[in-house]
Parts: C-alpha cells; structure tokens; sequence
C-alpha cells in the first residue's frame, strides 16, 4: 500500500513536503492507522508524531487521516481509506508544525486556560465533599468526556482564522461544562468573559466539530446552550 | 473577553440578535414588495409612488433599510476579521463600506421623504 506522509523538520527542511512509502501489509488484519505509522516508523526512525495511550484515551494522536481528522490509534486503516487505495496522512490543520505530524498546540490550551477549565465555588467547603443530584451529575454527561486530542478545533474554520479570540468548539464544550455544573458558583463571571463578538459568537454554525468528534461529543449543541444562557442573561 | 470598537455593538449578544431580527424585517419586506409587485394589474409609476405615499409603507421602508444597513455591516465585518489579516487594509475595506452603507441610508431616506 502507499502512504503519503507530511514531513517537515524546521532544522533541516526548507519547506514542508509529503513523502511516500510503500508498505507490505500483513494479510487478513484491519490495523488502525497508528499501527501504520508504527510500521513506517521502522523503515524510517526519523518520522514523528505523537501517541501514548494507543487506545483513544490520552488525545495525542490526533492528526488529518485523508482529509479527516481523527485519532489515529482508534481509527481503522479500512473506515480511513474507505475503497481508496493509499493513506494521506498530514498534521491537524491551522496550528504550527513542530516537526512532521507533531503541532504546537499553545494556542488550544491558551483557549482551554482561558474559560477556567476549574471548579468555582465561594461557599464555605462542606466536611467531606459537594454532593450533586443524580439529575444534575447527568447534565455533564457529553461534556466532561472530552480528551482535548484538538480535532474539533482544527476542522473548525472559525479557529483557523481566529485562534487568538475564538475559543473554539474544544475550548467551548468546556466553559459549558462548567456552566452547566451544580456546584459551580461562577457562572456570571463566566458569561461576562464570553459575550464579545469573538469568543462565542465567531461560531458560525459550520458543525466540522461535531462530524470530527472522536469521543462523539457534540460543541455545536454545547455552544447553542452556551448562547442561550448569554441571551437569557442580557434581555 | 475580546474588545472590539468596530463591530456593530461591539456586545456578541447584541450583534447575534440584530443580525436575526433584521433577517426577519428584511425576508418580510422582500415579502411584501414581490407579493404588492404580483398583485398589481399594470406597472406604472402612480402605483408605486401611490404606495410610498402610505404612512406604514414609509415607516417599513425605513426600518428595512436600517435593517440592511445593520445586516450588512454584521456581516461585513465578520468577514473582514475572518480574512483581511492586514489591518491597513481591512480597516481600508471597513470604511469603505461604512461610506457606501451610509450613502444607501441616506439616498433612501431622501427617497421616501421626496414621495
Ligand atoms: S470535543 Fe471531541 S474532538 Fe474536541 S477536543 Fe474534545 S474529544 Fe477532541
Ligand atoms: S459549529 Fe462552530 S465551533 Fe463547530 S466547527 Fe462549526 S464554527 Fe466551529
Ligand atoms: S494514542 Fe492516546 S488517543 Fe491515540
């Protein structure tokens, strides 16, 4: 099989390139598209890109796998190529290359940091814990599962041409998670940080968020919430 | 939170609901011409200037239009942030079209004045 694979090493590389390997693969076995680059990695140690937890859950694998960003430790070579014949496999778009399928994600977490990704409460701590309802624990479910592997962000246009302002779909799951929670009191504060025409408003409805998503998770619908809560507290 | 002095409110809310509001005002005034335009036996001027004679055709007439200009520089504006990287040149192209929506504003509130 062929695989085409973005590389670029700023030390030595003038420009980006993608360059083509040829791979036998072993018979009668559906391999996910890490394994392929663990396979490519043998014939050529220089190539690099980041993983741990090879099974979906650490979000560092996240990359573009034929136009598509997905995690490749959980993505099968076959749904990848879908009838095609080769792999085209580049870096998540919009945010700078540190080196082949390795990006510098500063600007994601700058957004994450931004909507204080913590719990807020100026009540005095109860002896134990902070109890919440069954009811009000559910209202996190499609929320608090996110990994932050960033391929919402990236298939997002919004954040490729305002990653300094917009949150993004990511970033934006996530102050809703907290605005959403029981036992956060900071809900105003957290609104007031989000009702300029960027941070929440630059979604444009586009939903390359959700169709990405590999945990399933759905932005638009949290950043829908989101606004709600913004018209509800300014009218 | 991201400040901004050249976006319509400069408040996401405020842009967000005016945005919606005069797409409504504009679909209803779309509306309204084309089914007025269908229903009239014969075109000709006294028609038309017959209805902006009307009071309430004034008034909607007026509201469309400050409808359109809003619409418009929301969205304009959207846009220049989005793709016009270089500030000289989208506040060149912010201005401009803030002359042209200006002069639109003014040329039709002269225009509904005159009937
Ligand atoms: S919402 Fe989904 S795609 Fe976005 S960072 Fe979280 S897990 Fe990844
Ligand atoms: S729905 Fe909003 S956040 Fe999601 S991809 Fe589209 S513009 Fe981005
Ligand atoms: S390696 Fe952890 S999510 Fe893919």
């Amino acid at each position: 099989m062929k695989v085409s694979v973005y590389r670029y090493n700023p030390e030595a590389d003038r420009k980006p390139y993608m360059q083509d390997y040829t791979l036998d693969l072993p018979e009668g076995k559906d391999l996910m598209v890490l394994d392929v680059l663990n396979l490519l990695k043998e014939q050529d140690a220089t190539l690099s890109y980041r993983r741990s937890c090879r099974e979906g859950v650490c979000g560092s694998d996240g990359m573009n796998i034929n136009g598509r960003n997905g995690l490749a430790c959980i993505t099968p070579l076959s749904q990848a190529l879908n009838g095609k014949s080769s792999l085209v496999v580049r870096p998540l778009p919009g945010l700078p290359v540190v080196r082949d399928l390795v990006i510098d994600m500063s600007l994601f977490y700058q957004q994450y940091e931004k909507i204080k990704p913590y719990l807020q409460n100026d009540e005095p701590a109860p002896a134990i814990e902070r109890l919440q309802s069954p009811e009000d624990r559910a209202k996190l479910d499609g929320l608090y599962e996110c990994i932050l592997c960033a391929c919402c962000s990236t298939s997002c246009p919004s954040f490729w041409w305002n990653p300094e302002r917009f949150v993004g779909p990511a970033g934006l799951l996530q102050a809703y998670r907290f605005l959403a929670d029981s036992r956060d009191t900071a809900t105003d504060e957290r609104l007031a940080e989000l009702d300029d025409p960027f941070s929440v408003f630059r979604c444009r409805g586009i939903m390359n968020c959700v169709n990405v998503c590999p945990k399933g998770l759905n932005p638009t619908r949290a950043i829908g919430h989101i606004r709600s809560m913004l018209l509800k507290n300014a009218t | 939170m991201v400040r901004n002095i050249t976006s319509f409110t400069g408040n996401g809310v405020a842009d967000w609901l005016v945005q919606r509001v005069s797409a409504v005002i504009l679909a209803a005034y779309t509306v309204f011409l084309t089914l007025w335009f269908l229903a009239l036996p014969e075109w000709s001027y006294e028609a038309w200037s017959g209805l902006f004679a009307q009071g309430w055709v004034k008034v909607f007439t007026l509201l469309a239009i400050l409808s359109f200009v809003a619409h418009a520089w929301i969205g304009i504006w959207t846009a220049t942030t989005d793709y016009l990287k270089n500030t000289t040149v989208r506040v060149l192209v912010q201005l401009t079209v803030i002359l042209v929506l200006f002069v639109y504003l003014i040329l039709t509130f002269d225009a509904v004045w005159g009937v």
